[in-house]
């Protein structure tokens, strides 16, 4: 015999205690959560009325206030700074590994931790006012090596952006397998500034990556990407140095917007540019930077492959990048650097550069977080 | 063994002879990777502390007001789960918003041992072993301190350990799983002085 009042009070006891606590939870959150409408006040100038509670970071997102970050407010990229300066209160533990004592004074924060809870009045520099929202449409797609593909993206609305080469922009992963919020990530874009209605973005395959796995293998020609941007302050100064470019992976990207826009304003600084590869197989675009070296009056390209196949025939230069740019820069006092790619690959070159002269506030990088 | 004393024997038990990391193993993930530093480690135990003195005293008036008499002690795990979860997110709502300070000496700590098997594993022995609700009280607590004591004691060791030579394929969990045997060793010394059922 099947006991059906010992069903029904098990499932009735258990709903009653779990319908119980979900309405505490939901009062609470009405009550206790709720901090009702904040004001944010920017640059002693313009005044924002928002919701209270929430991250200042998304916040000041859902206002079309686009502060940079590459994690996506988890707290692990420590780049969303930003100065506040009343209504903050103290920091917390999460936030101090990514604060320094300098700026801590200055009352720096991290805008994905801080929480809108009360009026609060903050400091952005006017250049993040530029970074806009834009919806895009995938024009093409294609693979550069057998993890890196090119994204072309062409721009909807607005229907075009400025910005300067080696500056990056953010790219957002709709809700899907992986993730069940949205979530924005870092690329930097390949293209030259030039052209403002279409950009390219060279994106590799983290293996259980959200964002790189979401465009390796559910983003289709034709789909709509929503991307803000342009951010950060790796672009090329201007000064009559010779330039030292060393990028490994997609690390190409920013290089090659920086490149393209020299042949564009002919720039004809000495220039040497290092890449970093296994094997053959992870050289892509060889032939568009061939021609940049006749194009370019003092431009060449050197990849150095550290574990060349033996079927890739390899002639060029074999062995850890680091040796590599060692062994073609003579000293560096008339040199600036610009690096993108790991961070183990960046301190490696950092070390090898300032050890060659060149002066520190001269090396330009742009650390994958 | 029901004395009037008994609450204080079991609150002493709790900590040194049956402690629930050293002796049952049990909260071993958060143990292992928040033991890196002395101050985190205390305001991690703190809020382990906190929550299964509290949480032992509510599921207990939950098992003994509500599943005995409907005769569902075997829906005991479910609940206490659902009554652990839903507790500690409602004092952290209620930390953030009343005390600035708490919330970042404690609060942040709070959703990483909502789940913390220690804290279920209190209330299921608190059950298994028939505490009255007193005894339930000292034991939570006593446990949470037993586990505060670990967790400081392995930072303490950890902070010495960064400047030690320790062999590759050891280094971070390996080494620290192995102290934490050895520090169950230690506290062997303690049983049979007192037992708590």
């Amino acid at each position: 015999m099947f006991p059906v009042t010992t069903f029904l009070i098990s499932v009735g006891a258990v709903s009653a205690i779990t319908v119980f606590l979900a309405i505490l939870m939901v009062v609470a959150d009405a009550t206790i959560a709720n901090y009702g409408e904040v004001t944010i006040t920017i640059n002693d100038d313009k005044k924002l009325n928002v919701r209270g509670g929430k991250p200042l970071l998304g916040t000041l997102m859902g206002e079309g206030i686009f502060i940079p970050s590459a994690c996506g407010g988890r707290g692990s990229c420590g780049l969303c700074k930003v100065q506040v300066l009343e209504g903050a209160g103290q920091y917390l533990p999460t936030e101090l590994p990514w604060i320094s004592e300098e700026e801590r004074a200055q009352n720096v924060r991290l805008s994905c931790q801080l929480k809108c809870k009360n009026d609060l009045s903050i400091k952005i520099p006017e250049e993040l006012f530029n970074v806009k929202q834009y919806v895009t449409r995938v024009a093409s797609i294609r693979d550069l090596t057998h993890d890196i593909k090119e994204v072309t993206l062409e721009l909807a609305d607005p229907p075009e952006m400025e910005f300067k080469a080696g500056q990056f922009v953010q790219i957002m992963t709709p809700e899907y397998e992986l993730t069940d919020e949205p979530v924005y990530r870092a690329y930097s874009v390949a293209t030259a500034p030039k052209d403002t209605k279409k950009i390219s973005l060279e994106i590799r395959l983290v293996p259980n990556g959200i964002c790189t796995t979401y465009v390796h293998n559910y983003l289709r020609e034709g789909d709509e990407v929503i991307m803000n941007g342009p951010y950060g302050e790796f672009f090329l100064r201007n000064s009559p140095r010779d330039i030292i470019c060393i990028a490994g992976g997609s690390g190409n990207a920013p290089i090659m917007s920086i490149l393209l826009d020299m042949a564009e304003k002919k720039i004809s600084r000495k220039t040497r540019y290092f890449f970093g590869a296994r094997s053959v197989r992870d050289l892509f675009l060889v032939e568009e930077l061939r021609a940049l070296e006749k194009e370019l009056p003092d431009f060449q390209y050197i990849p150095a492959l550290s574990a060349p196949l033996p079927e890739d025939s390899w002639q060029g230069e074999t062995g850890l990048i680091t040796d590599i740019v060692a062994k073609h820069l003579p000293g560096g006092e008339n040199v600036e650097a610009y690096l993108c790619g790991s961070p183990g690959m960046i301190d490696a070159c950092v070390k090898v550069l300032t050890e060659k002269g060149v002066p520190e506030e001269l090396i330009f990088y742009d650390k994958f977080a | 063994m029901n004395g009037p004393l008994f609450p204080l024997a079991v609150f002493f038990a709790a900590i040194f002879t049956s402690n629930i990391l050293l002796t049952n193993f049990l909260g071993m993930c958060s143990f292992l990777s928040v033991s890196r530093e002395i101050k985190t480690s205390a305001g991690l135990g703190t809020a382990v502390t906190f929550v299964m003195a509290t949480t032992t005293v509510l599921n207990w008036l939950v098992y003994h007001y509500i599943l005995l008499p409907l005769e569902l002690d075997y829906l005991r795990f479910i609940v206490f789960i659902v009554v652990i979860a839903a507790f500690v997110q409602l004092v952290e709502m209620v930390i953030e918003r009343v005390s600035e300070g708490l919330y970042a000496a404690l609060g942040i700590f709070l959703p990483l041992i909502t789940v913390n098997c220690a804290i279920l594993g209190v209330s299921l022995f608190m059950v298994i072993r028939d505490y009255d609700l007193l005894s339930s009280f000292t034991f939570g607590l006593g446990s949470g301190l037993g586990w505060f004591l670990a967790i400081m004691a392995m930072a303490g060791i950890r902070q010495k350990l960064a400047k030690a030579r320790v062999p590759k394929g050891l280094e971070g969990a390996g080494i620290t799983l192995i102290i934490t045997g050895m520090m169950a060793l230690a506290f062997m010394g303690f049983s049979g002085m007192i037992n708590i059922g």
